[in-house]
């Protein structure tokens, strides 16, 4: 586990995201749910942004989803990334609805091989003692 | 409720990009180009009462109003920060008006720029206090994976568009080369003299695929002020008062993984209420002077406003000519695509561009009989919208 030397920038969970970055942890991918509108939600906030419910639950999301959108990194903003450059930034859809920024993984960062609505699942990497990122990579 | 002829912009002042500081200091810049638009207005520092300032993105401070107001020693009874990123511009006219409309001010100072580069632009910005909780739901779940800014937000909604659409690097290109080709006939643009074609936007080197380096603003530095007035000190203007017809603003938040689509952006929602307090029709427009920190914006502005039908914007820019002299001339300055994007002084760019050409002042690149222009301010990564109609 590279704990040291990880040179990128790292989340901060804070008291309404810590149960996200706790499934992390264990390489389960926790989402909100409103038990009033029957729907996940993402980025974890206490209450339910389309009804502004607060009767929300955890559930353990399948970890599988689509490619909504991808771009392919050449130029880095942060130095933490000017080794790693071309890698791909997406915004991945999970089959429960929400959608997340990340990385696709474990395919070769080129437009003709990765496709939009590409399905994909959750590849953990493990960045730090506390935080494990999601990304996620082609299926089969 | 409307603000059509609440208000008029009677001065501009812009000032020249230029690719670094060369010494300028923000301030120095805003004091620049606040006194050529009071100047253009033909009033006085006492007569401004009303004052909004956008933030500069490359410097932090609380307060601004407070700091430019006495710097100019402008003690205005109305004044803001008018903070929409790229809209902020086109969210200061419409202010302006409705603070003028509320009799709270008759004369408001807008200013947009600042000294900036490359360089400071994309120097990493680390938070500079560690606080026990950062609770900025970006930082948390988007810079953990390395994004370029707003390179790769745009990036991002380019692919989609292609896939859903089936928009192509050549369209996107053609944007650029039209707008370069409009640059060339202004004299204070960034890229003044350096024409391109599609070959060369597509040989320039991808920086985020699919947004090559030429169809990416580039930051410099720069400035530009407007001053807005009461129909009464319109009247008595130097120059032709141009009127503020329509106005709309929508905002959906800040990160894309939030919005339901991000091949739609809220233009849909804000230009045509700005239209429609115009009272005027898609057909009537004779100059479009839209948001361009990147070739796709303008596409996707172009099919939100209602100018071509959604996802046929590719087509579009290829079936028109957008340059000064062409049958839709569109960001005849050269865009900040080519004219340079001073921090959110690009914004205000769209905004002076436009009053130079309804007042007829535009030089060699004039759109001929220029009475009604459609201006858009985009803030964010597409998500902070303000529309304008401005005419004579």
């Amino acid at each position: 586990m590279p704990t040291d030397g990880y040179r990128k920038p790292l989340p901060v969970p804070s008291p309404e995201t810590r149960r996200f970055w706790e499934g992390c942890r264990k390489h389960e991918l926790w989402l909100p749910y409103c038990r009033a509108c029957g729907q996940f939600y993402f980025y974890p906030r206490d209450f339910c942004p389309r009804c502004f419910g607060w009767d929300i639950e955890w559930r353990q999301a399948s970890g599988r989803g689509k490619i909504y959108t991808f771009a392919i990194q050449y130029r880095a903003w942060h130095p933490g990334w000017a080794e790693e450059t071309p890698y791909i930034t997406a915004l991945v859809e999970l089959e429960e609805g929400p959608r997340l920024f990340t990385n696709i993984v474990g395919i070769e960062a080129d437009p003709r091989k990765v496709r939009c609505d590409m399905p994909v699942e959750v590849a953990w990497d493990d960045v730090s003692a506390e935080i494990s990122l999601p990304k996620f990579r082609p299926v089969g | 409720m409307t603000l059509k002829r609440s208000a008029a912009i009677t001065g501009i002042g812009e000032m020249r990009p230029s690719r670094s500081p060369d010494g300028k200091s923000t301030l120095g810049i805003w004091t620049e180009v606040a006194r050529e638009a009071i100047l253009d207005a033909g009033l006085t520092t006492p007569e401004i009462d009303g004052l909004l300032v956008a933030p500069p993105i490359t410097e932090q401070a609380a307060m601004w109003p407070s700091i430019l107001g006495e710097y100019l020693n402008i003690h205005p009874g109305y004044g803001n920060v008018v903070d929409l990123g790229g809209a902020s511009a086109c969210g200061m006219v419409w202010r302006a008006a409705a603070a003028i409309q509320s009799g709270l001010c008759r004369a408001v100072l807008c200013v947009t720029g600042e000294a900036s580069d490359v360089e400071t632009f994309y120097a990493p910005r680390a938070p500079r206090a560690r606080r026990p909780v950062q609770q900025l739901p970006y930082r948390e779940f988007e810079v953990p994976y390395g994004p370029m800014g707003v390179n790769s937000g745009y990036a991002l909604i380019a692919m989609r568009h292609m896939h859903e659409h089936g928009t192509t690097g050549r369209q996107l290109a053609k944007i650029a080369v039209d707008q370069r080709t409009n640059a060339c006939a202004n004299p204070d643009a960034l890229y003044y003299g350096k024409q391109i074609t599609v070959d060369d936007v597509l040989a320039s080197p991808l920086v985020v695929d699919p947004l090559h380096l030429l169809e990416i603003v580039r930051p410099c530095t720069g400035g530009a002020a407007i001053v807005v007035v009461a129909p009464d000190l319109a009247g008595a203007a130097p120059r032709a008062p141009v009127w503020l017809l329509g106005a709309a603003e929508a905002s959906r938040g800040i990160m894309l993984s939030q919005f339901d689509t991000i091949t739609t952006s809220p233009i849909a929602i804000c230009a045509p209420r700005a239209l429609e307090m115009a009272g005027v029709a898609h057909g009537d427009i004779d100059l479009i002077s839209v948001y361009d920190c990147y070739t796709i914006t303008v596409l996707i502005t172009l099919e939100d406003a209602g100018f071509c039908p959604k996802g046929k914007g590719g087509p579009f820019v290829e079936e028109h000519d957008l340059t000064y002299a062409g049958d839709l001339p569109l960001n005849t300055h050269g865009g900040q695509l080519s004219f340079g994007q001073p921090g959110l002084a690009g914004g205000m760019s769209h905004v002076t561009e436009a009053v130079r050409q309804l007042q007829g002042r535009a030089g060699k690149r004039q759109v001929r009989d220029c009475e009604l222009a459609f201006v858009n301010g985009n803030g964010g990564i597409m998500s902070e919208q303000v529309s304008l109609v401005l005419g004579t």
